[in-house]
């Protein structure tokens, strides 16, 4: 019963049979088991007599429900119990207490839900206790669970396993003077610091209303925008506002404040010193030009009359004549105060040199163009130095035919046509000579063939005895130019890039001067002999101090072109370069007879008056012989006489 | 011979060197900890003069520090909280994974924290080092005071800076030690002078900030958490050189006042009574209650010639410095509602005005729009119902340039509706040889005590234009004067040309005298002409070194004419623009 009680109460739907069973006592003894196991069987359990309940024989099909349904009135309230297989019909007291269950209201209909409440535990102090139960000995004494548990934490507290709760300070009181003591100790360490710079303070084109030259232009705004954000000159673009209503909020005012962070802890700092000079005291303190006077300082005469460029210029050894060779075939004589032309020699070849003895009782000169040298003899001096040219050339006339045929060199007498023009000799060479130049006793004659192949590049010919010879019997590379000493037996030879010089007397050589140059175009000789300044296509002019060392003794990069020219003065101390960028510099180098003072070398005039043809400009220049006058001569077909 | 092969990078500069990476090994911290310990500490990347030495022959790009900060880092106890924090976040992840909540509670209540305080003393070893440094804490604790609770970093230091920034503001107020003030396009910047140490920085205006997502806001963060603490010892101490009380109170007799006001607006006291300090209107509490403040007076002492003048000039810049701390003393201002409350009340409290603003605005207003004694009301709006008589209607800029220029400037520019004059820099300060625009040689006029009428001004910028006209046109003919001689030149040139084609075209020449032009020498120019050749000679003899220099140093000084030239230039065209315009309007 006791089972049964609780399965009523439990679930409602094995009620029914329960009821049932109290009814017929057909019992099921199986127990509360799925009928499916009894479905190969013919029984579906026992009685409470052991014996056997049997499946009724025929089981109801469809048909036999939907008729049952059709014709029955009582199916409605007719149940099918599975566990004993028979229908049962429910009486109307079973029906009623189905429809209150499934209501949800208790099955007992005497059963009043709402009964008043009887509040034991209230407000007002009962007489009485609810229970007089004498209290518990553990409400008296402490739980010793508890004590387990705290003395875990004690425990976990004294191995700082655990840490009591923090006391959590407000931040007010945090603060205090924490530079009450200043102690030096730690300022030792600061020796190294570099302070951060400071974020430069903002201008004019940062204000929200700038004045109007502070805004930028289209043209402006464009490059702006077209240029990479690290290039531009500002960070932002100076924007005007009427009122400061309208300022709206700045997008990258983070961005920069991001920056300036990653700057101070990322970025390299490097001390860097910086100069603070006056840059007029860089300028060096030079003597005035004024105080070096005389030096050439204006143009006073043009020599014109050439119809191709002149390349080459000299003057007499009186200072009264000037020869000039020019590309158009003639070589022409001026005299130096009229700029007359005295007269013209045609000599059927572009003129690559000319040459004025230096002796002043001869008047001749040489000339240099395609394989020949020529010399001239102009008569332009009195019939003293006339006759004694005259007897210059003919002196070997006599003890003719020269000895030794060197074979490459010929001489022969000019002839003719060319001997009324004045050409007196030809000296014939086996390549083109560029260069002649004059021993300074008039004399000796050297030419220069400038060929990167063969040994035979310089010749010195001796006019008295019609004699050539060669003096070098191996190539030291391209010659540009040769030169005498002016006193003793020295011969200078400039290559390319350095300047040999041999002692024509021992045959040897004594030194070789580096240029520090690309390309040697040009080379003078101070006629102390104890410097030498050398130009050269890459703009410098080296000046070399022979007592000092080979290298030069003073740079000098006053041309913005190459330098096609230069000359020392014979008696002032001064020297002149002259460049394609048609510009003559005139300097003044003193040298001193004192070996321990260094030569002091002041520019003191730019000359400019040629005109540039064809990327050329001056292409030699020359000083006069006394007086402080530099000639210069042009590829505009000019030579200009500066005083 | 003999002893040992000396090897390479084991001496000298390669050894004091250490690259990141290395460094970074050495102390055995992951990069975000390096970083943050770098940040605190300012340990920052030294550049080697000689790069290839130190990378040991290598040319990759590396970042140096030097062995000794990283030695010094050794020893930092900061690093082992670093490990701390490590611990407690494994901790805290295990917890979590397990779901013992009570084990959560009790590691989030004791979680690691650290104190910078030693760190700031090493840094700044004086107050004054602490002062110098204290431009970009200032600059980002205003820029994190701005910050809304969007999770980009803690509310409690947003709190935090703000905090701090109204306790600075407060004392630049009760020092009056403001200078400058500037309105950019950036925002605002203000320059102090606290303890003889020039101090800028720069408020954003105020709108609610679009965060940028390429900004990593732990470094901005781990710089803040320096700053914070800079900032407040630097408080607390200027706070004590003023006899103020720190943590700031207001005035007793002043903070009754406001309390009534809104007692209820807020829900805890100690915000409202932060949001009563920020609105910088009332005084604060001293800790001894001083009378008026002592006029500093410079003492007289004996002195001769050269210190004799610097001393009149220092008392006369003194002078100065302290007409303008009572720049706005008397003035009574009242804010509309839609200027920058914030940015104005500091700079006329900073000035000894008065000021107040609508009660709906914010809290702390003193006074009513109504207040018959109110002498500058300053609005920014095109036009307004409703205008009292006796006070002047001006833009808020007005008051800038007043603080810049040191002198109450003319109102009539600033009046309402009308177009205000341009807003210059006060930082700039013009070189011989720069651009100065006109309105900046107007205000130093004002400043010198001359008074120019508008009239009188157009008329004198008249004069000078014509003047300016003259010297153009004079200067044109001194350009023609020059070229009439070249032109002579080339004409005689020419001249001599014919004639030696004539002769040599064998013509007889025509002989003609002209009579000759006498040519004037200026003997000044020749001078000049002379010493120009003199100089340029002696450029021409200068070593390549300083030839280098010189050229760099001549390059810069034309560069800068040039700018200032276009920068005229610019001016004129748009003075001429503008002058036509008027001109077309008048017709």
């Amino acid at each position: 019963r006791l089972e049964a009680s609780g399965s009523h109460r439990s679930r409602p739907s094995s009620v029914l049979c329960v009821m049932h069973l109290e009814y017929k006592d057909i019992r099921n003894t199986v127990g509360n088991i799925p009928v499916e196991w009894y479905k190969d069987f013919p029984h579906i359990g026992y009685n409470l007599d052991g014996k056997k309940i049997y499946k009724p024989i025929r089981n109801k099909d469809e048909l036999d429900d939907f008729l049952d349904k059709m014709e029955n009135p009582e199916y409605w309230r007719t149940v099918h119990d599975k566990q004993t297989g028979s229908d049962i019909v429910l009486s109307d007291d079973q029906v009623e207490l189905v429809n209150r269950l499934q209501r949800g209201q208790f099955g007992d209909v005497n059963f009043n839900e709402y009964e008043p409440m009887v509040e034991f535990f209230s407000s007002d102090v009962m007489i009485h206790p609810i229970t007089n139960r004498p209290a518990d000995k553990r409400s008296f004494i402490p739980s010793l669970t508890e004590k387990e548990k705290v003395s875990k934490l004690v425990h976990a507290i004294k191995m700082g396993w655990l840490k009591p709760r923090r006391v959590e300070d407000d931040g007010r009181g945090r603060y205090y003077d924490l530079w009450a003591s200043e102690d030096s100790s730690i300022l030792a360490r600061h020796r190294m610091h570099l302070p951060a710079p400071k974020i430069p303070l903002p201008g004019h084109h940062e204000s929200y209303n700038p004045p109007p030259e502070y805004l930028f232009t289209d043209e402006e705004r464009a490059l702006w925008e077209q240029q990479d954000p690290g290039d531009r000159k500002l960070p932002f673009v100076p924007r005007k506002y009427s009122s400061l209503r309208q300022v709206p909020a700045f997008s990258h005012f983070i961005h920069e404040r991001f920056e300036r962070c990653l700057d101070l802890y990322l970025c390299p700092r490097q001390r860097k010193m910086r100069v603070n000079v006056n840059p007029e005291d860089l300028i060096p303190q030079l003597p005035k030009p004024k105080d070096l006077q005389p030096f050439p300082t204006t143009q006073s005469l043009v020599y014109r009359g050439h119809s191709g460029l002149v390349r080459s210029i000299s003057v007499s050894p009186s200072g009264q004549w000037l020869a000039s060779g020019s590309d158009d075939g003639s070589v022409r004589f001026w005299e130096v105060c009229s700029s007359r032309c005295m007269k013209m020699v045609q000599v059927g070849g572009a003129v690559k040199s000319v040459a004025w003895n230096p002796n002043p009782s001869v008047c001749l000169l040489a000339v240099a163009l395609d394989s020949v040298v020529l010399i001239l003899s102009p008569s332009l001096a009195d019939k003293q130095v006339i006759l004694s040219s005259e007897r210059l050339l003919s002196a070997q006339q006599e003890g003719e035919e020269p000895a030794e045929g060197n074979g490459s060199v010929v001489w022969s007498e000019a002839e003719g046509e060319e001997l009324n023009q004045g050409v007196r000799l030809k000296i014939q060479h086996p390549k083109a000579v560029h260069q002649v130049v004059w021993h300074a006793k008039g004399d000796y004659l050297a030419s220069v063939m400038p060929d990167n192949t063969s040994h035979l590049q310089v010749y010195i010919h001796q006019l008295s005895r019609r004699r050539s010879q060669n003096p070098f019997s191996r190539n030291k590379g391209l010659v540009q130019c040769v030169s005498f000493h002016p006193i003793r037996p020295y011969f200078f030879v400039a290559t390319q890039r350095s300047i040999r010089i041999y002692n024509l007397v021992k045959q040897e050589m004594t030194k070789k001067l580096q240029a520090n140059s690309k390309w040697i175009s040009s080379m003078a000789v101070h006629p102390g002999g104890d410097h030498v300044i050398c130009g050269s296509y890459d703009c410098k002019l080296s000046w070399f101090d022979l007592d000092l060392s080979t290298k030069p003794y003073k740079m000098l990069r006053h041309h913005k072109k190459a330098v096609r020219g230069v000359a020392y003065h014979r008696l002032y101390p001064l020297f002149a370069s002259a460049s394609d960028d048609g510009s003559v510099i005139v300097c003044h180098g003193t040298v001193y007879n004192d070996l321990l003072q260094n030569p002091l070398i002041v520019p003191v005039k730019v000359l400019r008056g040629h005109v540039m043809t064809h990327d050329l400009g001056v292409l030699d220049v020359t000083f006069h012989p006394t007086q402080p006058w530099v000639f210069s001569s042009g590829a505009d077909a000019t030579i200009r006489l500066f005083t | 011979m003999g002893g040992l092969q000396k090897k390479k990078f084991e001496r000298g500069s390669a050894t004091n060197y250490i690259t990141r990476n290395r460094a970074r090994k050495k102390l055995q911290l992951s990069l975000p900890d390096f970083r943050r310990l770098c940040i605190l500490k300012g340990i920052y990347p030294h550049e080697p003069k000689h790069k290839k030495k130190v990378n040991k022959g290598s040319t990759a790009p590396r970042t140096f520090y030097l062995l000794k900060d990283i030695r010094f880092l050794l020893h930092e106890p900061i690093v082992g909280k670093f490990r701390e924090y490590k611990i407690f976040v494994r901790k805290l992840k295990k917890a979590y994974g397990k779901t013992e909540w009570s084990a959560v509670e009790r590691l989030r209540e004791n979680k690691p924290t650290y104190k910078l305080d030693h760190i700031i003393k090493e840094r700044y070893p004086t107050f004054i080092d602490a002062l110098r440094d204290i431009d970009d804490a200032l600059c980002m604790c205003f820029l994190f005071s701005t910050f809304a609770r969007t999770g980009k970093c803690h509310v409690q230091t947003i709190q935090l800076c703000k905090r701090l920034t109204v306790e600075w503001m407060n004392y630049v107020i009760t020092s009056r030690s403001l200078r400058k003030v500037f309105l950019s396009i950036k925002g605002i910047y203000y320059q102090a002078e606290v303890m003889g140490q020039l101090i800028t920085w720069v408020v954003p205006y105020q709108f609610s900030h679009d965060h940028p997502v390429d900004v990593d806001y732990r470094v901005m963060a781990t710089f803040t958490e320096l700053y914070t603490t800079l900032l407040g010892f630097v408080n607390f101490r200027l706070y004590n050189s003023l006899n103020l009380v720190y943590p700031p109170k207001l005035d007793s007799n002043a903070e009754s006042e406001p309390k009534e006001e809104s007692e209820d607006d807020y829900a805890m006291n100690s915000e409202s009574y932060l949001e009563k300090l920020s609105a910088l209107s009332a005084s604060l509490a001293r800790v001894v209650s001083s009378a008026e403040e002592e006029e500093a007076q410079l003492d007289h002492f004996p002195t001769e010639g050269e210190d004799m003048e610097k001393m009149e000039a220092r008392e006369k810049e003194l002078k100065q410095q302290e007409a303008q701390k009572k720049l706005f003393e008397g003035l009574k201002f009242y804010l509309n509602r839609e200027v920058p409350r914030e940015s104005l009340a500091f700079i006329i409290r900073c000035f000894g005005g008065q000021v107040s603003w609508d009660k709906s605005v914010c809290i702390g207003s003193t006074y009513e729009m109504t207040d018959e004694t109110i002498t500058h009301h300053i609005i920014d709006r095109p036009s307004v119902d409703k205008q009292y008589i006796n006070r002047y209607y001006i833009q808020p800029q007005w008051v800038y340039d007043c603080v810049n220029a040191k002198v109450l400037l003319p109102v009539e520019d600033y009046f309402l509706g009308v177009t205000l004059p341009p807003h210059l820099s006060p930082f700039v300060e013009e070189k011989e040889g720069d651009y100065v625009p006109p309105e900046k040689l107007k205000i130093m006029a004002l400043q010198r005590g001359e008074k120019t009428g508008n009239e009188q001004e157009e008329e004198e910028e008249e004069e000078e234009e014509e003047e300016e006209e003259e010297e153009q046109e004079e200067e044109e003919e001194d350009d023609n004067g020059d070229e009439e001689d070249d032109e002579e030149e080339v004409a005689e040139e020419k001249n001599l040309k014919k004639m030696e084609e004539q002769r040599s075209q064998g013509k007889s020449l025509q002989v003609k005298v002209t009579p000759g032009k006498l040519k004037v020498e200026n003997k000044a120019r020749l001078e000049q002409e002379e010493k120009a050749e003199e100089k340029r000679l002696a450029i021409m003899m200068m070593k390549k070194k300083e030839k280098y220099l010189y050229d760099k140093i001549m390059f810069g000084k034309k560069r800068k004419v040039r700018e200032a030239n276009k920068l005229a230039a610019k001016r004129k065209a748009h003075d001429d623009a503008e002058k036509a315009k008027k001109k077309k309007a008048r017709k």
